[in-house]
């Protein structure tokens, strides 16, 4: 729906002008019916995320009702160590210190894929690169000068950024990798788009719930409908 | 004997109310014209939005905490933990636009049947004062959510009121509560989104209706119904409004709920229009967002406001530009209400107008560049000339002769065969033999599809004339 109404804006634009901005957002693979994902995802989160950004407002009782899985499960999975089922995922790290190691409290995450959507969010975990000139030696593609490290290094390996000169200035075209991670390049994009699958889920978890009422109400409607069309013809027969 | 009891209360009752001449006054024998269109369903839809709003509205209160450090996260807890808390704050936020949709076209529909003309200048301003409410709930409903969008953009408008000279900041300091959009100023804007607009809409709508059926309803004509009666002083071209448009509008509401069902189960947030992406980040007052833009009901009015350099005159402006819908009525110096019986200039002039307002919508969604400044300006121009020179060009243009009775409309049914018919003029038929069976095949014709197009637009400028 998103991306139809873009395009129509973008019909709808007298001849624009479109600099190109760089890298363009990869699309990520969204399924929320997809529980294993949903729970890996959550289980990478946990291992990787976690550290600095909390999801306030999801109990990890909520995943395991919401991934149909035991709580037993989820606590020795996903939740860290030491963490009761009742327990909200919050991290560890205390805002004080944050503020003096990144000059800024790292944001809650749990609406995160509401205000900046998922391939944004895929695009931006892919997304970083090498980058002497930064304090933390990485920069982002997607999000330039952004103050957070790689926490997906290891898994990724380091890219580095290929630049062209268009219109005078120095625009990323692609990122290659320089020195291979853990995963390959598959089993990597995978991993980032379960924790971002994990993420949409967090930013509204009755969505599933939603989706799957709104046949049977617009179903009821239809019919509702036809009958109140049906009462209004039989009454309306007289009027000439 | 217990039916006795209830009999006796119920005429105890009916002795001290005037129930039956209310019902009789306002509906069984309220007689409407029998040739209300699409366009006359909005009247009705408004009327259950305002209900949704209503009650979706009193059960949000119920778990909404409006306190600066709150607020944010009872919104999340609503759409979390309270059973059915989402369901029914999507329908707060859908029905929210689904207001300034169905009020839109109602405002549309007085402009194109000349609704507002005499003797129906009053119910007019009635519905420009519920406009006026409606816009001023709308605007301090959104800050309650205290998202960065709520927050930025309250902070935004209100700090228009420092533009006026002399009073400004004294003013706008005495509307926020603060120096800056704070806890003083969310919990002043609960109040008047869940008390004092709300009391003065419910009032407001009273009067339009009351109004209206003091001097009856306009229709697509046009025409005075009143001017033909049959013998027993009915309207020859009324009907009553209950039941038959009691009926009616039940269709109207079943098709309205099908797409409010459709934005509100599938896509709540309508791609950012109906809820912002910023919205879904806490109110931070040191973070200014890199774009602020009204929801979309606004944007047309905010666009005028940004297309005007100065800012003092670009307030004017874009408060003129409401002030002048009040003076509609005595603007339009046309002999005929409806556009079906007017010159081709109004239609042009209408044509513009909806270009214009609708091009202002888009352009106060967007970043402002010089171009789409300059098509501000433009659409600026347009929409208060389409007002300021109405006395002029409604003077004189012809118009066509009015009928005595009011014209027959074809039905859904009646539109049938033509439908029927221009589908087959942009398909042809492809017979093609597979495993010993013909099957006719329908597709799509290309010159068929173009002579239709055609004949659309031949149509469409036909009509202008």
């Amino acid at each position: 729906m998103k991306k139809l109404l873009q395009t129509c804006l973008l019909l709808l634009m007298p001849l624009g002008v479109f600099a190109s901005g760089g890298m363009e957002l990869d699309s990520a693979d969204i399924d929320l019916t997809d529980k294993a994902s949903l729970e890996n995802g959550a289980h990478l989160y946990v291992q990787y995320c976690l550290g600095c950004h909390s999801i306030k407002y999801i109990r990890y009782l909520n995943l395991a009702d919401d991934f149909e899985v035991d709580q037993q499960e989820i606590l020795d999975k996903v939740a860290p160590k030491g963490a009761g089922i009742y327990n909200k995922m919050l991290t560890a790290m205390n805002g004080h210190d944050a503020k003096k190691w990144f000059s800024i409290q790292p944001p809650d995450l749990s609406l995160i894929a509401r205000s900046r959507g998922a391939d944004w969010l895929y695009s931006y975990l892919k997304g970083f690169y090498i980058d002497p000139k930064r304090p933390l030696g990485v920069n982002n593609a997607i999000f330039p000068d952004v103050g957070m490290p790689n926490p997906l290094w290891k898994l990724q390996g380091r890219q580095k950024a290929v630049y062209k000169k268009i219109d005078g200035q120095e625009v990323i075209t692609e990122l290659v990798l320089e020195e291979p991670g853990t995963m390959s390049a598959e089993e990597f994009d995978k991993s980032v788009n379960d924790i971002v699958n994990f993420l949409v889920y967090a930013g509204e978890p009755t969505q599933l719930e939603r989706r799957s009422m709104g046949k049977y109400v617009l179903f009821f409607i239809l019919i509702f409908g036809v009958l109140a069309y049906l009462l209004k013809k039989e009454y309306w027969k007289d009027v000439h | 004997m217990k039916n006795r009891h209830l009999e006796n209360c119920g005429a105890w009752f009916l002795e001290r109310f005037p129930m039956a001449k209310l019902w009789n006054e306002h509906m069984a024998q309220y007689y409407a014209p029998k040739n209300f269109n699409f366009w006359y369903f909005f009247g009705s839809l408004a009327l259950l939005v305002l209900v949704n709003q209503f009650v979706t509205g009193i059960l949000l209160t119920m778990n909404y905490k409006p306190d600066a450090s709150l607020a944010f996260d009872s919104v999340e807890y609503i759409m979390r933990e309270v059973p059915w808390g989402w369901l029914v704050r999507y329908m707060h936020s859908t029905g929210a636009s689904a207001f300034f949709i169905v009020v839109y076209l109602h405002m549309f529909r007085g402009l194109i049947y000349g609704s507002y003309k005499q003797p129906r200048e009053l119910i007019w301003m009635f519905g420009m004062l519920i406009f006026l409410a409606l816009m001023a709930e709308a605007f301090m409903g959104y800050l309650l959510p205290w998202g960065q969008m709520s927050y930025w953009g309250a902070q935004v408008i209100i700090s228009l009121f420092s533009a006026i000279p002399v009073i400004g900041d004294d003013l706008s300091l005495w509307v926020r509560g603060d120096y800056v959009i704070s806890d003083a100023t969310l919990n002043r804007f609960f109040a008047f989104h869940v008390i004092a607009i709300p009391l003065i809409l419910i009032m407001l709508v009273f009067l339009h209706i009351i109004a209206l059926h003091e001097v009856g309803s306009n229709n697509p004509d046009g025409i005075e119904i009143k001017e033909s009666k049959d013998p027993w002083g009915h309207p020859v071209d009324g009907i009553p409004f209950h039941p038959y448009y009691t009926v009616k509008d039940i269709v109207g509401v079943a098709v309205f709920l099908f797409f409010f069902a459709t934005v509100l189960f599938y896509m709540p947030e309508m791609g950012g229009y109906f809820l912002e992406h910023a919205n879904f980040i806490p109110a931070d007052p040191l973070a200014t967002p890199e774009h602020i833009a009204p929801v979309w009901y606004f944007t047309p009015f905010y666009a005028i406001l940004r297309a005007i350099p100065d800012k003092f005159a670009g307030v004017i402006a874009m408060g003129g530009a409401i002030v002048v819908l009040f003076l509609l009525p005595w603007l339009d110096r046309s002999p005929v209400r409806s556009i079906r019986y007017r010159g081709g200039i109004y239609k042009k002039a209408i044509l513009l107008f909806v270009i214009s307002f609708i091009g202002l919508g888009y352009l106060g969604m967007q970043a402002p560049t010089a171009g789409a400044t300059m098509m501000a300006r433009v659409f600026t121009a347009i929409y208060f000339g389409f007002f300021l020179l109405m006395p002029i060009y409604t003077r004189w243009e012809k118009t066509k002769p009015l009928p005595k009775r009011v014209n027959e409309q074809p039905s859904i049914e009646d539109r049938i065969p033509g439908i029927k018919n221009t589908f087959s003029a942009m398909t042809h038929d492809v017979v093609e033999n597979k495993n010993g069976h013909t099957v006719t095949h329908k597709r799509p014709d290309a010159s068929g599809i173009a002579h239709v197009l055609i004949n659309l637009v031949k149509k469409f400028k036909g009509s202008l004339d």
